[in-house]
């Protein structure tokens, strides 16, 4: 951890940024498991295209941070090899629209060895993917394509939307024996945020949650906003704005894992809520957006006050970047939505 | 097709391996004129120790380096191969025959293939790790796997009856070319764990990736060569040019054979002939030996025929020639190996009597096993979706168990 701020001298917490934060992640689960190993493309000397992974080939040596050949397929079909030889690999995809050379080995092999074993081979391995866009860049390397993953029986997919998480669910996800694919908001790489270590020693007891539950980050009684990743920070900038002008309470929810849902947290706050929006970039179709609301509407019917509401990017292919101001959300856009479920 | 075209793909052709110095220049053709295909003849590269009539070749400049990995093979050694040529079709003829009975509902036949995997089946050390396509019974055979365990996935009770790390054999796997890849990096993984080189020939290992000439179109076998290469990893990659790839014959494949290809890649490659168990035997120990001292990948095309079906589910007379099958027939390898142990009075009809008892046993074992298998309960296909707990497969296995408990017995 090189980025320390005004961090009390007897505590562990400093303010950084997620991508600082997630090395660190991965450098505690390379102190603390001498089977963990790093491979992607770039990740090496470069440290990866934005720098996630900087430094970590220069401590743990060549063999542990691989430079991979510039083949996706390539990446994981080595690291289920690599796992099923008892190494956690923790492979990178330089940009979310590179996975589908590898959507194969994902789906087919990484999610189903497991269960094709009957439970005799585990297959410990992360797929890292930086995902989303607002950062202005060509195509293939914008797009938010959770769904896919989150489909398949098998994996665990799951996505951060701050630097404590960030930290924390990179080793969470490491130690799991299933495969998990980790989804890091790559427009918010260099937020700041507070980050707990938890103790001189990082122990992965130490971790304020489970990889697998969502937190309520902002509490609220007349709307509930179901996001993850990027957009949490717009969810909460909606909440405060409502709050601010003595608007609407808008309660957000941060998903955090995409599969599993936490659904006592979805319902419990729905049920109190009576209202639900779901916020991601990702187009609504077929979508994580579909699930929540069908799942919304299946167990929260009777608190519904209306119906559930879709906010995400419009059903098109990611659109040059010049236009990414008006398809990815924004706060008017949430707003807009809880005005209309307010409406009914 | 004209007379000449019929001409052509039925006789012997001149070797795509005979293009001048390596080159992959092909002579101009029309989209639908196929390249002239190497059907019978393996070219003068090939890797061969016993003839089609089961006589030893001599020693050529082609398979004299190889030599020496026979010299050490006792009788026990050569009949043993050739019990396991005749147990292992025997086991291929009783997966089909359980299919056509409706037992299995499927089953990829190795027929013809018996000496292409008995041979690196036998090269195999105790710790090097095979990963299979789902042809590589003989493999399995070999490395220890009971052939009443290949059935389940067959006949739908699993998705793999075995623990793959027991014998060190892979899981069967059906997506054409993945395997390749996984063997590479569990090869990495040896390299990791110093496994590689070290001197003790109990330790050193080696990892044998099989697929066959369709898994080479594939992009996975490709990369798999590329990481191979580049990590100097110590796998073995197997093919099996056995001519067919479902109905498509494998200059849909390749214009240049696949032990050529290594070539690119940056390891060598050789061919064998895979109907010459002696042959397929030598030359795998020669690329895992290579493999475990440190001296990274080899490619090996052993040149057979797949004599059945692809599957039991295709008809080959749809699509192949009874004179190309008939040329191969007369390559049998179980037949040249028998002639060869005979006329070196290694074994004797008494002998192959007793082994012939003996695969009558194992169809009637396997047979059984097959016919007894019990259905898993259906909540199983709840069980190892995930390592840790999942809360919706707990919730839809609670829901499922008592849906069907509404239901009277």
């Amino acid at each position: 951890m090189t980025s320390t701020t005004s961090a009390p001298a007897t505590s562990t917490a400093q303010r950084t940024t997620i991508a600082k934060a997630l090395n660190a992640g991965m450098r505690a689960a390379m102190e603390r498991d001498p089977k963990v190993l790093l491979m992607g493309e770039d990740i090496g000397k470069l440290g990866g295209v934005f720098r996630i992974t900087e430094g970590l080939q220069k401590d743990f040596g060549e063999d542990r941070v691989i430079d991979a050949p510039l083949a996706e397929s390539g990446i994981v079909g080595t690291a289920v090899g690599l796992a099923l030889r008892g190494y956690r690999p923790v492979v990178e995809i330089q940009f979310d629209g590179f996975v589908y050379p590898a959507f194969d080995h994902i789906v087919s092999q990484v999610a189903k060895m497991h269960y094709r074993s009957q439970g005799k081979l585990r297959l410990p391995m992360v797929i890292r993917i930086p995902y989303g866009g607002g950062i202005g860049a060509v195509e293939h390397h914008s797009e938010s394509n959770e769904s896919y993953f989150a489909h398949t029986a098998g994996l665990r997919v799951v996505t951060v939307s701050t630097t404590d998480d960030a930290y924390w669910m990179m080793q969470q996800a490491i130690a799991s024996d299933d495969p998990v694919i980790f989804y890091e908001p790559k427009r918010r790489y260099h937020e700041r945020g507070v980050l707990d270590l938890g103790g001189a020693t990082p122990d992965l007891a130490d971790a304020p949650m489970g990889l697998h539950e969502a937190a309520v980050r902002h509490e609220g009684t007349d709307v509930t906003v179901l996001t993850y990743g990027p957009m949490v920070k717009v969810a909460l900038a909606a909440a405060q704005a409502a709050e601010l002008e003595d608007g609407p309470s808008i309660e957000v929810v941060d998903l955090r894992s995409l599969s599993p849902l936490d659904t006592e947290v979805i319902e419990a706050s729905v049920n109190k809520t009576g209202r639900c929006i779901t916020l991601s970039e990702a187009q609504t179709f077929t979508s994580i957006h579909g699930e929540l609301a069908a799942h919304v509407q299946q167990h929260c019917f009777y608190h519904l006050e209306a119906p559930v509401l879709r906010v995400g990017g419009v059903n098109i292919p990611y659109p040059p970047s010049r236009h990414e101001e008006v398809f990815l959300p924004d706060l008017d856009r949430v707003l807009h939505a809880v005005d209309t479920v307010l409406s009914y | 097709m004209s007379d000449e075209e019929v001409a052509r793909s039925a006789a012997p052709t001149t070797p795509a391996g005979d293009l001048p110095g390596g080159s992959a220049a092909a002579p101009a053709r029309g989209l639908h004129e196929p390249p002239e295909r190497d059907i019978t003849d393996g070219g003068p590269d090939m890797v061969q120790f016993l003839d089609s009539e089961g006589r030893r070749v001599p020693l050529t400049d082609v398979n004299s380096p190889y030599a020496s990995f026979l010299d050490e093979l006792g009788p026990d050694d050569l009949r043993g191969m050739l019990r396991d040529l005749i147990l292992v079709r025997r086991v291929d003829s009783e997966g089909f025959a359980l299919q056509r009975q409706g037992e299995l509902g499927l089953w990829p036949s190795l027929l013809g293939q018996e000496a292409a995997q008995v041979g690196p089946g036998r090269a195999m050390r105790t710790q090097d790790y095979a990963f299979p396509g789902y042809r590589e019974h003989g493999v399995a055979w070999c490395k220890g796997v009971p052939p009443e365990n290949l059935l389940g996935m067959f006949r739908g009770v699993n998705h793999g009856g075995w623990d793959s790390n027991e014998n060190n054999f892979h899981l069967y796997t059906i997506v054409i070319g993945n395997q390749m890849l996984h063997a590479v990096g569990y090869a990495m993984g040896v390299q990791r764990d110093g496994d590689v080189a070290t001197g003790d020939p109990d330790r050193d290992t080696a990892v044998m990736a099989f697929t066959g000439d369709g898994g080479t179109s594939q992009g996975d076998y490709n990369e798999a060569l590329v990481f191979a290469a580049v990590a100097n990893a110590p796998v073995v990659f197997y093919v099996q040019n056995n001519h067919w790839a479902i109905s498509e014959p494998n200059d849909r494949q390749f214009r240049v054979p696949p032990y050529r290809r290594a070539d690119g890649f940056g390891f060598p490659g050789v061919r064998v002939d895979g109907n010459d168990v002696l042959a397929s035997y030598a030359v795998s120990r020669a690329a895992l030996e290579r493999a475990r001292s440190g001296e990274g990948p080899t490619l090996v095309e052993a040149f057979t025929y797949r004599m059945g079906a692809h599957t039991t589910s295709d008809d080959p007379t749809k699509y192949r020639i009874s004179a190309e099958v008939d040329i191969w027939k007369a390559k049998d390898p179980i037949d040249r190996m028998t002639k060869y142990l005979t006329a070196e009075g290694l074994v004797d009809q008494a002998w192959l009597d007793a082994v012939a008892a003996e695969a009558d046993e194992l169809a009637k074992r396997i047979r059984h096993a097959c016919q007894t298998m019990p259905n898993p309960p259906h909540s199983e296909m709840f069980e190892h979706v995930y390592a840790d707990p999942h809360p919706l497969v707990e919730r839809e296995a609670a829901e499922f168990a008592a849906y069907m408990a509404g239901f009277e017995d």
